[in-house]
Parts: C-alpha cells; structure tokens; sequence
C-alpha cells in the first residue's frame, strides 16, 4: 500500500490516460459509460488522499522516472495544486451519473464512445496541468485538455457547435503558442523547465536582465488570459458552451477556464513572484480593469441573454473577473476570495448547467420563453436553478456569498473603497438576469410542451443535488473551503516576496 | 426548548418542509411554527444567546432585550395571523416563501452583530419577491424585480457600511451608533430605503398593490417595521430623522386620499403611519422610543387587519379598485365590520392606535417639539380620513356597484378576528403594552384631554368627509387616480390643497419620471452594446478575437517595458 501510496501523483494522470484508451476500445456507449464511469470515480479518492498527505506532511515531491529536477520532470502537490485537484476531480466524478442519459439523449450512438474517450483525455489534461511542476509538460497537458475539449465541443448536436469549435481551436492554439513563447523566453534565461528551479533562479539577485523575463510574463499572461477567457479575450466562450453538448458544458464550465486559472495563478505568484508580476509590471492595475470589464459588461450580455446556456457562459466570464480580481489585488483576503471562488463557482456553476442540461433533456430546449412554467413540472430542477443563481448573486448563506466576503475585505485593505462597491454592485446585475429566468420558469402559464415535462430520473437529479448541497454548504462551514484557500494564499505569497 | 435557536430560524426551517405536506397537515404545520416560536421566546432568559462563530467572527444570533422582545413577539403573531389567512390558497411556494420572509424577519430582530442581522436582512428581501411575483402577471413582474433590485440594493449598502465600520472600528456589535460613526451613514441609507424614506421608498406603493391578497398581509407587517426595529437600534436621537418623519407623516397623505386603488391607498397610509415612528425615533427619548415600538406594534396588528379585509374584498371580487367596489356590506358583512375596526384603530380611544399614538405625541410636546406635534396631530386627522372613513366606505358603503360576493373564506375571517381582538385588547388594557414596552412605564393614555382631543379630530375629520361626500365633492367612484380640476377649483380652501398637490406631483413626476427616462435610456444604451447584436453581445469574427490578443500582448509588453 505504501509502494501504492508513493506513486499516487503519476496514478492520478495516467490512470484517465489509460482509461481513455480502454474506453475507446469499448462497442457501444453503455459500456464506455460505465468504464469512464469506474475510471473517474477513482479520481477523487487518489485526490483526496493527496490532499490528505499534503495536509499531513506538506508538499509532495515526485520524480517521473525517476529522473531528479531539474533535469528530469517533477510533479509536485502543494495544497494550491491539491486544492485544485479534488476540485477538478469531483467535479468529474460527480457529473458521471448525470452523463448516460443527457450523452445519450444528445449524441448519436457511435459517436457516445469517442465523446468518453474525449472526456477522459480532458479530465487526464487538466489533472495533469494541475500536478506538474514542468513548463513545457504543462504545455504538453494543455494541449491535451484542449485538443480534447475541440472534439466535445464539436460533437454537439448543433451546427453551430462546429463553428465554435473551430473559433475555439483558432483562440486556444493561440493561446497555447503565447505560453510556450514565454516558457520558451523563460528558458533562455534561466536555463531550466522546472517552475521551482526557474523561480529560485529568477529570484537570483544576479539576475541582471529582466525584459526577455517581462516579455516572457507577457506572453504567458495574455497565453493563459485566452484560455481563462478574461475580457477581452473572452469570446470564444458563449458559442462554445452555449454549442456543446449539455454534460460537455457543465465539465468545461467548472473544470476547465478552473485549471487555466490556477496556472495564472502558479505562474504570478509561484515562478515570477510578486516582485516582478504586480512590481515590475502593473498586473495589478491590468487585472482589476480587465476584471472589471468582465465583472460588468458580461454580466449586463447575460441579462439580455435570451438562449440560457448562453446566458450562464456570460455569467462565467463575470464570476471569472471576480477570481481574476481576487489574483489582482495580491494580499492574504483577496486571492484567498479569488482561491475560494475557484472552488465555489465551479459547484454553483456545473449544478446550474446540469440543471439546463436536464430541461434539454426533457423538453429539448433551453430559450428562456420556451421554458415558461416549467418551475411547478420540474420543480426539483428548478429548486436547483435557483438556488444556484443565489450562489451566483452572492446571497448570504450560500458559497457565493463567502467568496464575495472575502474579495470585499480583501479591497478594504488595500483601502479601495470604490472597487468594494464595485463588487457589491456588480451582484445587482446577477439578481436581474437570474430573477428573470425564476419568474418566468416559477409564475407563468406553461406551455403545452412544457406541461409534459416531469423531473428527470434520479441519475440526473442526483448529481445536481448533491452539488447544490455543496453549494449551500460551503457558504455555512466554511473551513473546508476558505480555510483552505486561506492557507494556500498564506502560502503562496509568503513564498517568495 | 430547542437550546438558545432564533425563533426566526424556527420558521425559517420550517419552511423546508412545507412543500412536501399536504392539506390540513401544511396547515397544522405552518400554524404551529410561529407558536413554537413564540414558546422559544418566551423560554429564553433576556441577554445576549446564541453565541457562534462563523468564519472566524464572533456572532450573537439571539440577544433579547425590551425592544428586540417586543419586536420579535408581534412579529410572531403577524406571522401566525398572516400564514391563518393564506390558508384560503393551496400554493406551497407561496406558503414556504411567507415563512422564510417571516422568519428572516424575527431573525434580524433577534440579532446583536451586524453579520446577522444582514444575513436576516437579505433573507426578507429575497423571500418577499415570491410573493408579489405569485400574482403571475406581468406588472407583477416587473413591480417585483423593480423591488428586489432595491431590496438588494439596500442589503449591498448596508454590507458596504457594515465593512467600513468593521473596518475601523473592528466591530460588528449591532448598537447605537451615531452618525458620526464610521460606514453609519451608508447604513442609515440602508434602513432608509427600507423605511421608504421620503425618495427612496417609491418601491412602497409600486411593489405592495401588486402582490397576492395574502402575500400584501405579510408584506405589510415586516420589512418597514424591521427598518423601524433597526432605526430605533442604531439611530435614536439622531435629529434628521425628524424633518424626514414629519414628511412621510404628510406627503403620502395627498396620495392616499387620490387613489383609487384600495390596496395602494392602504400603502401610502402605511408610509403616512411609518413617518410618525421616524419622529419618534428621532425624538429619542425613553418615552418616545416606547412610543415608537408601540406604534410599530399596533400598527403591525391593524395595518394588517386592513390589509386583510381589502385582499378579502380583492380575493372575492377580482378588484381593489374604489371606483368597481361600493354596497358589499350586503353580503360580506363580518368582513365590513371588521374593516371598520381595522380603520378605527388607527385613532379612535379603546382601540390599539389611539394608545401607541398619544404616547408619541405625549413626548413630542413634552420635549417642546411644538410644530412637531401639531403637524403630526393634523397628519393624524388626515390618516384617520384616508384610512379609517375611505376604505370601509369605498368598500363597503358608498354607491351600490351591485356586486354581490360571498363572504370571505372562513380562515381569512379567523386572521382578522384575531388582529381585531388585538387591538381592541391593547386598546382597553393599554398597561399590558406599556408594561412590554423597552423602557416600561405607566403612562396613562386616556385622560380626559386625549380622549376629548382625538375625538374632537375625528369627529371633524369625519364630518368634514361627510359633507364633501354629501356635496358630491369626494370622487370615490370616478376611475382614475386623480381628482377632477372642476371640485378643486370650487373652493377657496381646495385650492391650497390643489396647489400642493400639483407641487407635490410635479416634485414627484420629475423625479421618479428623469430617473425612469434615464434609467430607460441607460437601458437601451446597455442593449445596444449588450444585446444579442450588440458590440460585446454578438459573436466576433475569429479575426477580430486574434487582433485583441495581439492588442492586449503589445498593451503588457508596452507596460513592462515604458
């Protein structure tokens, strides 16, 4: 168990690679359901006994090959990548439950089987982008997670889904030469791949000529900004969720601009520190406008939003900025509120797109006038939707609020009172586009379509309840989540000053 | 009982499992909630309980004391009242939103730190919409989100003030603050947007006439009273809350008398009636604080009654409309008798109002806030007409609209026997509120000079209605929110009337009307750029998002290096 125990780094990316491979040997999309099924529920157990082992010994190690770093590739687990990947890895898991019937009902029969593939080769990408400590293998995974997310995305039932694919493919490649320009620049000047090593080398007071350095941040900043879909860069996303299929949209909502934060995140504090990033260069001030941007103008597209699952993309470009803003601000409340975000939103947001996901199911589509009335025949959906979108507002008592809170204190220290109201604000624009889809789903007269449609079966339900549940829970205990994005943020800028 | 829980929390997770009873069951259930609270508050020694942490900060989510206990205990027979009178529908939506609105209600009462009291805050704003969007129709909607877009408003200051004054002053206790205390001027516009201050409570009258006939009943009885709970807490003695008070004591008065929904007019009176416990909270005084949770209290038990005789009236003949109502006395006769004792409680002696009303007064004059007095005495006469004459007789007197509904559902008819027993209790043993009161006193409300003063009001007030109507001069059945030019200009004395009306209106429109122009135009400027074809709206080219790529790394490279 303890020979086990010491390779569960390398178990947690190559166990879904493999299983990406067993799974598109399967026939039919019963059996690939249930393979992925088995494959991803082991997911959160190797996570969580990660974090365990992080919690209990402080970070972990691994040499693949074992090859020492720099030379050789290192994974490294510290409570920010562990944090990550037991959010990444529940979420997936929690999702599989919901996938056989919404895959089934949306995607053709033989194609279901490379769509699990796919969904594999994705979840093992964005794992492996979390776990490795080495630039250019996270640019390895980042294509992985990608090219795998083109081919989800391309496999909604919509003609339009190829479009957004192809848009996506265009701005992700983009992104992804961006990054590897900088790791590249990176290289040059220090010489190694490894981020610990290139962040102990960059931290050298020798370090005479930092512009291939800036350049590098740059290129990795705005590389990561596309795949994060930080306004302005954002556009690729609406088409891309609103187009994929359901289950595909409620991963990639919580999973995926997710993970591309965290290396936001790694990089600014973890390889450039804070020094360079908000010193040298005014991350900062970028940051908070580029947030703010996306805090306001995505939010006000969502009110007007009419197509629902375009709607809550808009709304995650918004409750990106508010992450985005947590990394800008760069003290212990703000990135811990930018941290806990990560997590709170991915449960608020997976749960509202499952719960579309559902009425897709049902009554096959998602326009806000088509689901008039559906709140009394789907009322446990419904219940989903809205308290989800209570997340979304930031009502106190759900996770959504927490974060919030913690974003507020973070801009009271740094004594900018305007931004405060800036965020308090900007939940007033959540309460107008979520409230319009509550009144009209809840106090209008159903449609005939509509009057059919009942709950979907308990596989779907499930799912969506139990992450609601997380939802509401972590906005009343908050030690799990805050407590620990707390440490994380502690963590990270005490690190290297 | 159940340890040292807020009776508010009680009713809050009560709520959970309404949607899953049924019938009498639901019924049972629901009307057991705001005992079983009340027997939690009448459990509970008086200090600070409850005490938790949350995140870190220290919480007092149970403080009882003189005023939070009187408070909390009318707000629980509101909400027993208010769920008896829902019974008449089976919505389990509604049902579960008016005991999670109650509930949040009592919680902020019962709350010593800030942090819960703004958890509780946003919890009445939340679960209230749900009763006025359970109208289902589209004015309903659109009243509604106007009034949950303020409702949250008001929480998100108040957060803001909450933060600043944590922030320099490290703490969250929910006391006295002062203005002078920092962030205690966001919270005061917090609770003054609540309290329909003058301008800031337009939400009042848009929002309450568009509710449900039962969800109006709860509406009516918490959130203002709430604001005036949190006033009375954190803002007594503060000055300029006299000159707002004696302007919500009179200018929605003009309005009262115009409109011609019943429902609505009840709204404006109920923004009339909230003016005199902001004077009094003003005033600041031991008395006149006394006189102000009095006030609230009673107020509470016949605004209420009101409510629920005009939502009977509303329920059974589709209208609240004065000009489509008149004569229904003839078959909802206990409804029109109760209406009355609703109506004249709010002045009349051996009824609730007349006793909460002279204590205010009493301290107003006692204090030598003369003008004061005499303006909230002329604003009492006005209420009585508006309040206590207009709405029975629109109702159930006036011309014979030949309307002949049946009575009203027995459970409304039990909810408004029991808030006429209220008052009528409170009105012939006064001393058992007084004895309640925050600073207990022995005040005696009927001496011969009040008793002598308040009827020779009323007596006026309603003779001089008498005569108007008599002369044809009091349009009740003219649809229309506006009184016809020809009556105003008949009299000399009209035309003082008509001049401040017109002033008040013109105030009023340009206001409300460059706010709406504005907001409208803000609107259409936000679709044009938002909108599904708008620049942010629309899908990009992929070019386009190519470009910005580069215009943002040349704008981070040009950064690094300048």
């Amino acid at each position: 168990m303890s020979a086990l125990e010491s390779q569960l780094p390398i178990l947690q990316v190559i166990v879904p690679l493999v299983g990406a491979v067993l799974v598109a040997l399967m026939r039919g999309g019963r059996s690939a359901w249930a393979v992925a099924l088995v494959i991803t529920w082991t997911m959160p157990v190797i996570s969580i006994l990660l974090m365990r082992k992080v919690l209990a010994t402080g970070p972990i190690s691994y040499h693949l090959g074992g090859w020492a770093p720099p030379i050789g590739i290192e994974y490294r687990v510290d409570l920010l990548a562990a944090f990550v990947l037991v959010l990444v890895s529940v979420v997936g898991a929690a999702l599989m439950p919901f996938a056989r019937r919404s895959v089934a009902s949306e995607i053709d029969g033989d194609k279901q089987v490379w769509f699990y593939t796919m969904y594999l080769l994705c979840l093992a990408g964005l794992l492996g982008i979390t776990i490795t400590a080495d630039a250019f293998n996270l640019f390895v995974f980042l294509e992985i997670s990608s090219l795998a997310t083109y081919v989800l995305i391309a496999l909604g039932r919509d003609r339009r889904a190829l479009l957004a694919a192809y848009q996506y493919l265009i701005m992700g490649t983009i992104g992804a030469t961006f990054y590897v320009i900088g790791v590249g620049l990176l290289y040059l000047v220090t010489g190694s791949l490894n981020i610990y090593d290139i962040a102990s080398r960059l931290a050298d007071p020798a370090m005479q000529n930092p512009r291939p350095v800036m350049a590098a941040l740059a290129f990795i900043v705005v590389g990561i900004s596309l795949k994060l879909a930080l306004f302005p860069l954002h556009v690729w996303l609406p088409g891309a969720y609103a187009h994929a299929p359901s289950f595909a949209s409620a991963f990639l909502a919580g999973t995926a601009t997710k993970v591309a934060i965290y290396v936001l995140i790694r990089f600014a504090f973890s390889v450039f520190g804070v020094a360079i990033s908000f010193e040298t260069l005014p991350l900062t001030e970028v940051l908070v406008v580029l947030s703010l941007a996306a805090m306001f103008i995505a939010s006000i597209i969502a009110v007007f939003e009419t197509n629902l699952k375009r709607m809550l993309a808009y709304s995650s470009l918004g409750q990106v900025g508010y992450i985005t803003l947590g990394i800008a601000l760069a003290n212990t409340q703000g990135l811990t509120g930018g941290i806990v975000h990560l997590l709170n939103h991915a449960l608020m947001k997976t749960a509202l797109f499952m719960a579309l996901g559902a009425i897709a199911y049902r009554l096959g589509s998602v326009k806000l006038d088509a689901i008039a009335g559906i709140g009394r025949r789907m009322p446990w959906t419904m219940a989903v939707f809205v308290l989800g979108g209570m997340a979304l507002v930031g009502v106190p008592g759900t996770a959504g609020f927490v974060s919030k809170w913690y974003l507020a204190i973070g801009a009271v220290e740094k004594g900018w009172w305007p931004l405060v109201f800036a965020i308090l604000i900007s939940s007033l624009i959540a309460v107008v586009y979520v409230g319009r889809v509550v009144e009209v789903a809840w106090f209008r007269e159903p449609s005939p379509a509509v009057e059919k449609c009942t709950d979907p079966p308990l596989s779907m339900l499930i799912p969506m309840l139990v992450l609601t549940a997380a939802t509401i829970y972590f906005g009343i205990d908050t030690e799990a989540s805050a407590g620990m994005a707390l440490k994380a943020a502690e963590t990270l800028l005490g690190g290297l000053k | 009982m159940i340890g040292e829980m807020s009776p508010g929390l009680i009713l809050v997770l009560g709520a959970v499992l309404v949607p899953f009873l049924k019938g009498q069951a639901r019924a049972a259930w629901m009307l057991a909630l705001p005992i079983i609270g009340l027997m939690q508050l009448l459990s509970l020694p008086m200090g600070d309980l409850g005490q938790t942490t949350l995140a870190g900060v220290p919480l007092t989510t149970m403080r009882v004391d003189g005023l939070s206990w009187l408070f909390g205990f009318v707000f629980l027979f509101a909400a027993f009242i208010g769920i008896l009178y829902n019974l008449y529908h089976d919505d389990p939506l509604q049902h579960a939103a008016g005991l999670v609105y109650a509930g949040s209600a009592i919680g902020a009462v019962f709350a010593g730190d800030l942090v819960t009291f703004f958890l509780y805050w946003e919890g009445t704003a939340i679960a209230s919409v749900f009763l006025i969007w359970a109208s289902g129709t589209e004015r309903a909607y659109r009243a509604g989100m106007r009034y949950l877009i303020i409702q949250i408003g008001s929480g998100v200051i108040l957060l803001a003030g909450i933060l600043i004054h944590h922030h320099a002053t490290g703490s969250l206790a929910f006391t006295k603050f002062g203005l002078d205390a920092p962030g205690a001027m966001l919270i005061l516009l917090a609770i003054g947007i609540k309290c329909a201050f003058p301008l800031l409570g337009s939400w009042l009258p848009d929002a309450y006439p568009q509710a449900t006939p039962g969800g109006t009943v709860l509406l009516s009885a918490f959130t203002t009273k709430l604001a005036i709970y949190a006033l009375a807490r954190a803002f007594p003695g503060t000055g300029i809350l006299i000159p707002i008070g004696l302007v919500m004591a009179v200018v929605p008065l003009i309005y009262a008398m115009m409109e011609n929904d019943l429902r609505r007019t009840l709204a404006y009176t109920l923004n009339n009636q909230l003016g005199f416990m902001v004077v009094a909270v003003g005033i600041g005084t031991e008395m006149a604080i006394s006189g102000a949770a009095a006030q609230a209290f009673v107020h509470v038990v016949y605004k209420s009654l009101l409510f629920m005789a005009i939502g009977a009236v509303l329920y059974r003949t589709g209208t609240a409309e004065a000009s489509a109502l008149g004569g229904l006395r003839a078959t909802m006769p206990l409804t029109a008798a109760l209406c009355i004792i609703g109506g004249l409680s709010i002045a009349s002696p051996l009824l609730g109002g007349f006793v909460a009303k002279s204590l205010i007064l009493s301290a107003a004059m006692k204090d030598g806030y003369f003008w004061v007095w005499l303006i909230l005495l002329g604003a009492s006469a006005g209420a009585f007409v508006a309040t206590a004459i207009k709405i029975p007789y629109a109702a159930f007197f006036a011309a014979d609209s030949g309307k002949r509904p049946e009575e009203a559902p027995k459970p409304m008819l039990a909810a408004m026997s029991l808030a006429a027993l209220a008052s009528l209790i409170v009105g012939l043993w006064p001393s058992l509120l007084y004895g309640a009161l925050p600073f207990p006193m022995t005040y005696d409300a009927y001496t011969l000079e009040h008793v002598v003063t308040q009827l020779q009001l009323m007596a006026f007030a309603t003779l001089a209605m008498v005569v108007m109507v008599a002369l044809g001069l009091y349009p009740f059945e003219r649809p229309g929110q506006l009184l016809g030019a020809d009556w105003l200009y008949r009299g000399l004395g009209y035309r003082l009337l008509r001049w401040i009306e017109a002033a008040a209106n013109a105030a009023w429109t340009s206001i409300v009307g460059g706010v709406t122009s504005a907001s409208g135009a803000t609107v259409a400027w936000a679709r044009s750029l938002h909108g599904p074809d708008g620049l942010f709206g629309r899908t990009w080219p992929t070019g386009t998002m190519a470009l910005w790529t580069t215009v943002m790394l040349g704008a981070y490279l040009i950064l690094a290096f300048v």
